[in-house]
């Protein structure tokens, strides 16, 4: 019965979405304020019954009800009940039906928190978000229910697929999906834009923060499957240019220029039409990274099954949704009136230039991750575009827009001074310089390039970190008063610096971790002793153990370095009993930034088992530095000045900005 | 400068970046790309030397031959056709004699295909496209077609 209920929830909320639809865009262009009024209470009601629908789902999950088809193919009674619970979105129809929730979840947001945009505007953005939640809940519906029964329930589930039985699965999907949904509520305000046929620095103030908290919450997602794969897998690797990786790659660097762009057009309104344009990209690339992902075209542990019909119903979705917008900017985009010249060298050609190389690398990940498919939908030939391709394409564009990073925001608004722009960096380019240097002396001529990597990391870090210390004057009046200055710069501010210096240390991390790895693939009998970069790893022996859901044989291992044990690494072979499966779990030491990391083979039945170990230096730091990177959205977000609410103190700002320079 | 040159100036660099993009993507189409291959058609029309290749089909029963240091020897079948592949390694969790395997890297001089990577499958009963398709075209396929559930 309740089950049902969940399902008739679902139902209604289908309902809503399309007077949602209808009716506050009406009201908008009849300028019936009666109409329009009624898009925020219905836009927080859908959010109430999506919430409740899936609540009904979780119930089932958690309470292991075996008569819904969903739970049994997904569940299994002896699953941690952790497990149980995140299995709700572990599979096909729940994942779509937490992606609809996100969806009406911003809708509520700006309904709820929307009450000094204009009216219109808001009526009809909740209209347009009400168009996209129509049409996924119209999929749910129609071709992924997950409320369907069985007629004779079985007493046993097929068990969750054993490699998302992990804590970093269970919290990657929503981070992932907050931030690529939250890029439907940047779009829905581009099309009410395009449909009002005006936009102005307001516009912008209001879309900026949903992009970053959308981006904020996508980068951590991004992050965190990178880490899931790197240790959940066994591979050692944390980026494989897979096409599911690059589906949530491309959202994540067509939302970095957007945001980039939306200042411009907030401080100068210029780039109007560009912003615009991006906005609906970026929705558009995460609406193609679910039909990617979800329609089956692609094999991966994400095609949770392929059933044509819903491949058919997300691309339908899809044109319909991409090809509408766009269609609507080639019509609407010449009434937007441009405003705010600027010279080349201006923090606008700064961000422009900004903007050029993201879209172009997003261009070269896009051509790599769907030309395979077009070529073999088009010709029958299979090939396969891997890290070759990317490394040869998305390097080369990256390297560039790393270097001008610093330059960015120590350039000034209209036209700036490049020499005194330079002045201001020359501690950073020392600082890199050096770092370069000494790992040349450190590593010697071997590695050529790392070096430079190496230099480019430290490079965008101290060049973020000088733009506090020139604004701050620690060394023209002191430490106290800089230090006040220090705590009285904007938030934006920080936040520039600080996500900039995250996109160093990721860097950082990348480079140190691919060039000065060490590697060893050998096989071990019990006693024997491996030594790599310092660390000696004995094999101390191996013992079956049993889990909850699963058996297993887990080989010990004891690390020394120096004589001393620093570590013992427990790294084993999993067997999932409900399905067979088998999965590698592998022991990782974290000494500073740095890991060692070892996977196991399969046994060899005499007692030798075959290992790989890795030597990581830094790798932690690519990581470390995404979390940074969204702690500078929060920032940024937290900026008085792009609260939502906050008074326009147009002349003190001015004043404060004026006492900073 | 005057509004003309700022906005040439602006048009100039977008397009001397797209056009850079734009190279590096079709250098890149010509030389990084990796072809799938079945065993029939390596067999048939051989493999230039150190030319990057993917390698689809079923391990062969019984031919997988494990030695010291992690090296394996297998044989990879389209059950018309078998090539045989060496790689050191750690084989994925999921290979298994008679299932679907992919590996990528250079046939040797000695005709022998030297494999870097395995790939890994995500689940029993999944066979890659590529090499569903290519067991269909040898006609000895009987499954339903590539599911994963």
């Amino acid at each position: 019965m309740i089950v049902e209920f969940g399902h008739y929830a679902l139902v209604l909320a289908f309902a809503l979405t399309l007077v949602q639809s209808v009716l506050p865009i009406w009201g908008a262009l009849q300028k019936d304020d009666r109409l329009m009024a009624v898009a925020p209470p219905v836009s927080v009601m859908l959010f109430v019954l999506v919430l409740l629908s899936f609540m009904v789902l979780t119930g089932a999950y958690l309470s292991s009800d075996f008569s819904v088809l969903n739970v049994v193919e997904n569940s299994h009674s002896a699953k941690p009940l952790l497990y149980k619970f995140t299995g709700v979105w572990g599979n096909h129809e729940g994942s779509m039906l937490l992606w609809v929730l996100i969806l009406v979840f911003f809708g509520a947001l700006v309904g709820i928190f929307g009450g000094n945009l204009p009216a219109d505007l808001r009526a009809v953005t909740l209209s347009v978000q009400a168009w996209v939640s129509a049409g996924f809940i119209l999929f749910l519906l129609a071709t992924s229910n997950p409320f369907t029964r069985i007629l004779n329930p079985p007493l046993e589930g097929a068990d969750l697929n054993p490699i998302l039985q992990d804590i970093g699965l269970a919290i990657h999907p929503p981070l992932l999906y907050v931030g690529y949904v939250g890029f439907s509520i940047t779009f829905s305000f581009a099309v009410a834009a395009l449909i009002l046929g005006r936009i102005d620095a307001a516009w912008a103030r209001w879309v900026r923060p949903w992009t970053l908290l959308a981006w904020c919450f996508l980068t951590l997602g991004i992050a965190m499957g990178s880490y899931w794969a790197y240790y959940e897998l066994g591979w050692g690797g944390w980026w494989f240019w897979d096409p599911v990786e690059n589906a949530s790659f491309m959202p994540w660097l067509a939302g970095t220029a957007l945001l980039h762009s939306a200042i411009v057009m907030e401080k100068r309104e210029a780039l109007k039409v560009w912003t615009v344009l991006l906005a609906i990209f970026t929705f558009s690339l995460s609406l193609l990274g679910t039909f990617l992902v979800r329609s089956g075209v692609l094999t991966s542990v994400h095609a949770f099954a392929t059933d044509p019909a819903r491949g058919v119903f997300i691309l339908a979705l899809l044109c319909v949704f991409i090809g509408g917008s766009l269609s609507l900017f080639a019509w609407r985009a010449s009434m937007l009136k441009q405003g705010g010249l600027f010279a080349p060298i201006s923090r606008e050609g700064g961000l422009v230039l900004n903007n050029l190389f993201l879209t172009a690398a997003c261009a070269a990940v896009f051509v790599g991750t769907l030309y395979p498919l077009v070529l073999d939908a088009v010709t029958g030939e299979k090939i396969s575009v891997g890290a070759p391709f990317f490394n040869l394409t998305f390097g080369p564009l990256m390297v560039p827009l790393l270097m001008a990073i610093p330059f960015g925001p120590v350039l000034s608004w209209k036209r700036a001074d490049l020499g005194a722009a330079c002045q201001r960096l020359y501690a950073a380019f020392g600082l890199a310089l050096l770092l370069t240097l000494v790992t040349y002396w450190a590593w010697g001529m071997e590695k050529v390039l790392a070096p430079l990597g190496v230099g480019l990391a430290v490079w965008v870090m101290a060049g973020a970190m000088s733009e506090i210390v020139t604004r701050v004057k620690f060394f023209e009046i002191g430490f106290k008063r800089g230090f006040s200055r220090l705590v009285g710069l904007p938030g934006s501010a920080w936040g520039t610096a600080i996500a900039h210096f995250g996109i160093g240390l990721t860097v950082l991390g990348i480079v140190t971790a691919s060039a000065f790895q060490d590697e060893r693939v050998l096989t071990m009998r019990p006693g024997d002793t491996v030594e790599l970069a310092g660390y000696q790893m004995t094999f101390e022996g191996a013992a079956p153990r049993r889990g909850p859901n699963y058996t297993e044989e887990v080989g010990h291992f004891s690390i020394r370095r120096g004589g001393a044990v620093v570590a013992e690494l427990d790294p084993s072979k999993r067997i999932y009993t409900a399905r067979q499966m088998p999965t590698t779990e592998a022991g990782i030491y974290t000494t500073g930034f740095s890991q060692v990391y070892l996977s196991l083979g399969e046994g060899r039945g005499d007692g030798a088992v075959d290992v790989r170990v890795y030597y990581k230096p830094l790798i932690t730091l690519i990581w470390i530095g995404c979390v940074i990177m969204s702690l500078g959205a929060v920032f940024s977000i937290a900026d008085r000045r792009l609260r939502v609410g906050a008074p326009k103190p147009a002349r003190k700002r001015q004043q404060s900005m004026a006492a900073a320079e | 400068m005057t509004r003309k040159q700022r906005r040439l100036t602006l048009i100039g660099s977008a397009g001397a970046v797209l056009a850079v993009a734009l190279t590096l993507i079709l250098i890149a189409l010509r030389s990084e790309i990796v072809f799938f291959q079945s065993p029939t058609e390596i067999t048939q029309n051989g493999v230039a030397p150190g030319q990057r290749i993917r390698l689809g089909g079923l391990v062969e029963e019984g031919s997988v031959v494990r030695s010291d240091n992690a090296h394996v020897r297998f044989r990879v079948t389209d059950t018309a056709n078998t090539v045989a592949v060496t790689y050191k390694g750690i084989l994925p969790d999921l290979f298994r004699e008679g299932q679907g395997v992919v590996t990528e890297g250079v046939v040797g001089s000695d005709g022998v295909f030297v494999a870097d990577s395995v790939l890994a499958k995500h689940d029993e009963n999944y066979i890659p496209k590529e090499v569903a398709e290519a067991l269909k075209a040898q006609g000895h396929w009987q499954g339903e077609e590539g599911s994963t559930n």
